[in-house]
């Protein structure tokens, strides 16, 4: 690990006058779960972090006006005990607990899984995000069996985050401050395909904090789940996940959000799958004929085309999990 | 794998400090170049300190007792804990938070200690496998670990016997399924995880019965 400058503000005002124009100037520090193996890799090499994790604005999930806002700096396992949180969206425990270590979720924020930097091991070996080696992508020829069935060229690598397909299901809104003020993006949108390798995965800037997120009233009555299959049941992330979150009429669906995650290079939404199971109840074979519909468009590489079926799976379980039909 | 010290020596000629930068301006090398903190000091008085990246004195509460250490940002609690503590039974296996042996209670929670920079848990309340005997008696979980052999080498042990202490301390009755979850952040390549959570079972048994 390179050597830095270490702040630890009290107040996001005083955080972000911290931060730089550029990533390596100095990058924030909360859990340190992601941040602290990439400094001891040299995949990042800021010259001062700054340390959020004694800002009071951060913590905290409350009931607004406009919705239930969790603070950036809350931990997984705090998301994942809050009683509101379990009773309302079953989607973002069955996620917040799918990060199977304990200590994982003790130190890893909500604000740091939206931002944590992706597994794929091009880009942690140097290659860049979108992992070139002599002006060409090592993914396509290379060792692919974990990267993305969705997106193609030029980026092959997955999202890593696990909140990000939930909340993006829940039609969650990411909250950002600036030293020029503050700005809200929808999670669906947070996440972007980079076109260049100087591009970032996310739509945040290196003078930028994620403060929290708000997930709006209107999607409490919303029929929500997860479904993640993995390799192992713990220390792992996994190889496709689906989440959505249902708003259902009479025993019909009237209108549905899909998202999968761990199959692109941001959670990917199922658009044709969502409208083909409007005005339909969710039973085996809705949810089996929207699961085909979801993977249609996939476009595996050469050693990861098993993912399309788990994702096709993951998609369908979520559906009858969140119809409590599982 | 890089040691802190392999590093400091290739960091030192572009140090980014204060210190280095008033050093630099009696000397009349080029540290002008480094942006931010010259741009800082030009405006008003920034509201929070900056330290580093040289060494900076911390104090540790570290199993009801204080200790004080000076380590640079960067080093990490697991290190400051082995290498300036003489505290070596967490154990630096894979150092990138995914093995577990590094495990340390810190504010009644599990962590990796490998991951926490030992700034960072100035103020906290820090538990290490060595505060578990104060007196040279096992405790429970120790026991319950010596009694169903509960390790082969025994590299991954104090690691585990941490995260089953903080993992009973919030679940004392727990199923067997709920341990295998509950110790899901550490690995043992011998194993052991059969007679681990035997043991841990065992503890949660033991303890009760003692707090009965």
């Amino acid at each position: 690990m390179e050597r830095f400058e270490y702040a630890s503000p009290s107040t996001v005002k005083d955080a972000t006058a911290l931060l730089g124009p550029s990533w390596n100037d100095a990058q924030v520090l909360a859990g340190g779960t992601d941040l602290i193996s990439m400094m001891k890799d040299f995949v990042a090499s800021p010259k001062r972090v700054v340390n959020i994790k004694g800002i009071s604005e951060l913590a905290g999930i409350l009931t607004t006006r406009s919705g239930l806002r969790i603070g950036a700096a809350v931990t997984l396992d705090e998301l994942s005990m809050h009683p509101l949180v379990r009773s309302e969206f079953p989607s973002l425990i069955t996620a917040a607990l799918g990060v199977s270590s304990p200590q994982i979720r003790n130190m890893g924020t909500v604000g740091g899984d939206l931002c944590q930097r992706p597994r794929c091991w091009y880009f942690r070996s140097g290659h860049g995000l979108l992992a070139m080696q002599d002006g060409k992508s090592l993914v396509p020829n290379g060792e692919n069996r974990y990267h993305a069935i969705f997106g193609g060229a030029p980026a092959y690598f997955v999202s890593a985050s696990s909140l990000g397909p939930a909340l993006a299901a829940l039609g969650a809104q990411v909250t950002i401050a600036s030293p020029s003020g503050v700005r809200s993006v929808a999670v669906e949108k947070f996440f972007v395909t980079p076109k260049t390798a100087n591009d970032r995965e996310i739509d945040l800037h290196p003078n930028e904090i994620v403060t929290g997120i708000v997930i709006p009233s209107s999607a409490a009555s919303s029929k929500n789940a997860t479904y993640e299959v993995r390799q192992k049941e713990a220390l792992d992330w996994p190889l496709a996940t689906a989440s959505v979150a249902l708003k259902m009429s009479g025993g019909k669906v009237a209108s549905a959000r899909i998202v999968m995650g761990h199959v692109a290079p941001t959670p990917w939404a199922a658009s044709a799958a969502e409208k083909s199971l409007v005005g339909k109840s969710i039973d085996e074979a809705s949810a089996e004929k929207a699961a085909e519909e979801a993977v249609r468009d996939a476009q595996p590489l050469s050693q990861n085309g098993y993912k399309v079926q788990l994702a096709k799976v993951a998609v369908k379980r979520a559906l009858l999990a969140a119809a409590g039909k599982a | 794998m890089s040691t802190p010290k392999d590093d400091s020596k290739k960091k030192r000629k572009s140090a980014f400090s204060r210190r280095g930068f008033l050093q630099g301006l009696g000397a009349g090398t080029g540290v002008l170049s480094t942006g931010i903190l010259v741009a800082e000091e030009a405006q008003a008085a920034p509201a929070t300190p900056v330290s580093g990246p040289d060494a900076v004195a911390i104090t540790l509460d570290i199993n009801g007792k204080i200790y004080k250490a000076t380590v640079e940002p960067r080093t990490t609690l697991l290190d400051t804990l082995r290498d300036q503590l003489d505290l070596t039974g967490a154990k630096r296996v894979c150092d990138r938070g995914t093995c577990g042996a590094c495990t340390i209670i810190v504010d009644k929670k599990v962590m990796y200690s490998c991951t926490i920079l030992a700034v960072d848990a100035q103020g906290k309340k820090i538990e290490t496998i060595e505060g578990l005997a104060p007196e040279g008696k096992l405790h429970p979980v120790s026991q319950a670990f010596w009694d169903h052999d509960a390790q082969q080498c025994g590299y991954c042990t104090p690691g585990f016997v941490m995260a089953s202490k903080g993992f009973l301390d919030r679940n004392p009755n727990p199923t067997y399924e709920q341990v295998k979850k509950g110790l899901g952040g550490n690995l043992c390549r011998c194993g052991t995880y059969v007679g681990v959570r035997q043991a841990v079972l065992q503890a949660a048994k033991n303890i009760g019965g003692k707090n009965a």
